[in-house]
């Protein structure tokens, strides 16, 4: 962590100033040495800047990574609820789907699982700043002299690393069950789980900065996050809804990442990956933006 | 010099005015008592002389910076031990201190002898590697004071540092302390409402009731104006018998649940 980035960025200035000197003829050379020296000075502190930046970003990030591996009763109960849905639905309406002509389920069901587990992981790692400001912790992080830009999106990356991590051992989970994706989608569905994580860690901060206790948090599990599951073609297909739904559907970020992975892994999109990105990139950066607006304006 | 310089500080939360248009300051080196009944405007006052509230009317002047305005600056310039706990329980000591170092700044090659060093002057070496969950009450206090220190700040903030811990370690904080007030010239700015504390350990002290800062000076100087024998004494005798309608942590709750809620 010691050469973050700025052994690169140096580099880059040398071989810039380099360049310019050589452009140059000799006499003019020498007066024009001390701007380049300033430039260098310039450079270099930015350079300084950016590590500084990178290297708070990065033990925000650890920091979340360590709670996590920490905290093993968190890591089972969050993927517990996606294995009782794979186990119970998978096998439970599996003939079915396959008696409607549907194929296998399992192959249908694996991606909408994966999606649930990071959506719950990334919600509750945004979500985890209710605890901090409990627990005191968050106090410690404002009077730190960072830009609370710098501590949110640090936060938000680490929270979304995790639920990566957690989308990947479901992913290995729904393998033993008798899923069998494309692995050739694999680095495909591997940016679209990145990006859900992104966005519902960014929601995740956005509502714990509005939001005072612990007691509101069921009400956003039962009243938001269950909603957006269920109605996001995660179960089941999306053709054949009644038209409300399938309104409420096309409005529901998370159907786009379902039905981004779900291409990315057996082949079959509905919307097509190009406004699955799309959408998806475009919510998370506004939740981003607004996360951050809310985290700016947080006071102890 | 005056490391803290606060012009007619005012705080108001909807109707409510927290503090009221005080203006007080600190010399540099000193140790500094911030005292008052629960509920008459201490830690609000903390709160803004820290960056972490918005003032509603005058200035802040921290080691010659402007809170409002060069509030990283101010930052880096002291060092708090907030009322509650503040350190990651899911953490080790070490990496408390670690992440504290990181986040103002610190290379590497600089912070792993500090934070040997302060780890060692607090007696929190050996348990370096300990998840912090396990501490006690006092071992955590300990830790967040040498956080506090890590970055070499101006001005210690402590807010109740003492509140809730037994004589022994109590004893030993202010050891710590003074220590480091006479060695390095530290300035203290410190709340208690323990008044042998304050008596024993302030240089100066101001007394801060309903929002208003209503005396100034050295224990001696209280004792004497007020013709009592012992500070707190001179304490009941400036702010009254009666017991307050919010205790703190009542009065707390009731703040936060304004401020979140907005």
């Amino acid at each position: 962590m010691d050469d973050f980035g700025e052994g690169k960025v140096v580099r880059f200035a040398c071989k810039s100033i380099f360049w310019r000197l050589r452009k140059r003829d000799g006499a003019r050379l020498e007066e024009n040495r001390s701007s380049d020296l300033s430039v260098l000075q310039k450079i270099l502190l930015q350079a300084n800047l950016t590590k500084n930046f990178m290297k708070t970003i990065y033990i925000l990030w650890l920091r979340q990574l360590k709670r996590y591996t920490r905290s093993k009763q968190r890591m089972f109960a969050s993927l517990a609820q996606p294995i009782l849905f794979l186990l119970a639905f998978g096998f439970g309406f599996g003939s079915v789907f396959a008696k409607a002509g549907e194929g296998n389920y399992m192959q249908f069901l694996a991606s909408g699982i994966i999606c649930m587990a990071i959506m719950f992981t990334a919600v509750f790692s945004g979500i985890e700043i209710i605890w901090d400001k409990q627990f005191g912790f968050l106090k410690e992080t404002l009077v730190a002299p960072v830009s609370r830009f710098n501590i949110m999106l640090g936060r938000t990356l680490g929270g979304a690393t995790v639920a990566v991590i957690q989308g990947i051992i479901v992913l290995l989970i729904t393998l033993l069950v008798g899923f069998r994706p494309m692995w050739s989608g694999f680095f495909l569905a591997f940016i679209f789980m990145f990006l859900l994580s992104l966005f519902f860690t960014a929601f995740g901060t956005m509502l714990a900065s509005k939001l005072d206790d612990m007691q509101s948090f069921p009400l956003i599990i039962n009243f938001l996050v269950m909603p957006l599951f269920f109605l996001s073609g995660a179960l089941f297909p999306l053709t054949g809804l009644p038209g409300v739904f399938t309104t409420i559907v096309r409005f529901n970020p998370l159907s786009y990442a379902v039905d981004g992975i779900r291409g990315a892994l057996t082949g079959t999109t509905s919307f097509g990956f190009g406004l699955d990105a799309l959408v998806l990139t475009a919510v998370t950066l506004i939740c981003l933006w607004i996360g951050a607006e809310f985290f700016k304006r947080i006071q102890a | 010099m005056n490391i803290i310089d606060v012009k007619n500080l005012t705080k108001k939360f909807g109707d409510l005015v927290a503090v009221d248009d005080i203006s007080f300051s600190v010399k540099e080196g000193e140790i500094f008592a911030f005292l008052g009944p629960n509920g008459a405007g201490k830690s609000t006052s903390i709160k803004m002389l820290t960056t972490l509230l918005d003032l509603t009317h005058g200035t802040v002047r921290l080691n010659n910076f402007d809170v409002v305005h060069q509030p990283n600056e101010t930052r880096k310039s002291f060092g708090i031990v907030f009322q509650d706990p503040s350190i990651d329980t899911e953490l080790t000591a070490y990496e408390n201190m670690e992440f504290h170092a990181v986040l103002y700044g610190q290379q590497k090659s600089l912070y792993k002898p500090r934070i040997e060093e302060l780890l060692k002057l607090v007696d929190l070496w050996d348990r370096r590697d300990s998840l912090t969950k396990d501490f006690s009450g006092g071992m955590k206090r300990r830790l967040e004071i040498a956080r506090g220190l890590l970055h070499h700040p101006r001005v210690l903030f402590l807010d109740e540092p003492t509140l809730g811990l037994d004589p022994q370690t109590r004893n030993h904080i202010w050891t710590y302390i003074q220590n480091l007030n006479k060695k390095e010239g530290l300035t203290v700015f410190f709340t208690t409402h323990y008044m042998e504390e304050a008596d024993k350990n302030a240089d100066r002290v101001a007394v801060i009731d309903n929002g208003k800062i209503i005396a100034t000076g050295t224990p001696a100087e209280l004792k004497i104006n007020t013709k009592t024998a012992t500070l707190e004494d001179a304490f009941l005798a400036l702010t009254g018998k009666e017991i307050r309608e919010e205790s703190a942590g009542a009065g707390n709750s009731k703040l936060h649940g304004r401020l979140w809620g907005r």
